[in-house]
């Protein structure tokens, strides 16, 4: 069973892409930061525009709005610093946003077979039907059958 | 009451790094993995122009002791537009030498971070991890990660297929780490 299905009201974050809001579950989030600088270099995954530091931690920048909405932003005003579960260790992943973030409490409505991947679940919220983000669906995963999956690096520590 | 320490904080683990570019960017590798830094120049006359379609990074090879040695280029292998490059890292028991555009220095990184697992493709060979540098992140390049292999066996059937002829080794001149 889902946390989804296991509670019916729970503690979201709204974001706000361009002309749309979106959610995310507030346990998901680790904090709201101001954009700062970005760094990039060189690599082939493409849904990552590179890292900014946090807390001496780096951290993946990732702009789900192209995808959540077919348009790139076009100011970000703050970073959603959110948290992955991937098997042992938590990941952590910086979205842009465009607009201010507001903590609610809301009854979801687990999502069904016929939704996108990335939909969680959905709320009401002002009138407006708001879809919960699925963070798993909309952020780039480690493909294990990859040749190079198992090259670790052994004295690199998270 | 007051317990004397008995154990000094350990030294965190250093290692030396250099700092070369490719392009427009910026990497890190071990000075322990680069076992000399030359001219391109020194080499002038010793490398022999290769071509295997499916590997554009590699344009030139040459033969040491037993062995033959391909150039990497860096630029190419990160996808980044090609620059002129001005040296050569030859490495450390490997069959890769890497054509950079130069170095900017070396120094000392305390802490290499892993690559964030968003991060999903062939950057998971390029790179040991992320270090950070005076404010900055840095990728430290992974030495094996320039020719796996697979990609090592096709270029040595292309040299049997061409049939290089065994050269005297690569001048001597040069910085040796």
């Amino acid at each position: 069973m889902s946390m989804v299905e296991q509670f019916d009201a729970r503690s979201c974050v709204l974001l706000r892409l361009g002309e749309r809001r979106f959610a995310l579950a507030a346990e998901q989030i680790a904090e709201l930061v101001a954009p700062s600088r970005v760094f990039r270099f060189a690599h082939r995954t493409t849904e990552i525009d590179g890292v900014i530091l946090r807390r001496g931690r780096v951290v993946p920048v990732c702009d789900v709005a192209e995808r959540l909405t077919g348009k790139k932003l076009t100011s970000r005003r703050f970073y959603l610093v959110a948290t992955q579960k991937r098997g042992a260790s938590l990941d952590w992943v910086a979205l842009p946003v465009s607009g201010e973030c507001e903590l609610i409490t809301a009854d979801l409505t687990p999502a069904g077979e016929s939704d996108s991947p990335h939909v969680a679940a959905w709320l009401s919220h002002d009138g407006e039907v708001i879809e919960v983000l699925n963070l798993d669906a909309l952020t780039p995963v480690p493909d294990e059958s990859a040749t190079f999956a198992h090259v670790a690096s052994p004295e690199a520590h998270a | 009451m007051q317990f004397a320490a008995t154990h000094k904080a350990p030294h965190a683990r250093t290692e030396q790094i250099i700092l070369f570019r490719c392009s427009t960017q910026v990497f890190a590798i071990s000075s322990a993995s680069v076992q000399e830094v030359r001219s391109v120049d020194t080499l002038a006359g010793s490398p022999v122009e290769i071509g295997e379609p499916s590997l554009p990074k590699v344009r030139h090879m040459f033969r040491r002791g037993e062995q033959n040695l391909y150039v990497v280029n860096g630029a190419v292998h990160f996808g980044l537009r090609p620059s002129p490059a001005s040296l050569i890292f030859l490495l450390r028991k490997s069959r890769t030498a890497l054509l950079i555009d130069g170095i900017e220095k070396m120094t000392t990184m305390t802490r290499l971070q892993a690559l964030p697992a968003a991060f999903c493709h062939e950057e998971r060979v390029w790179y040991r991890g992320l270090t950070v540098l005076d404010q900055s992140v840095i990728p430290v390049v992974r030495p094996e990660g320039f020719l796996t292999a697979e990609e090592l066996f096709l270029l040595d059937a292309l040299v049997s297929r061409m049939g290089v002829p065994e050269t005297p080794a690569a001048s001597e001149m040069g910085l040796g780490l």
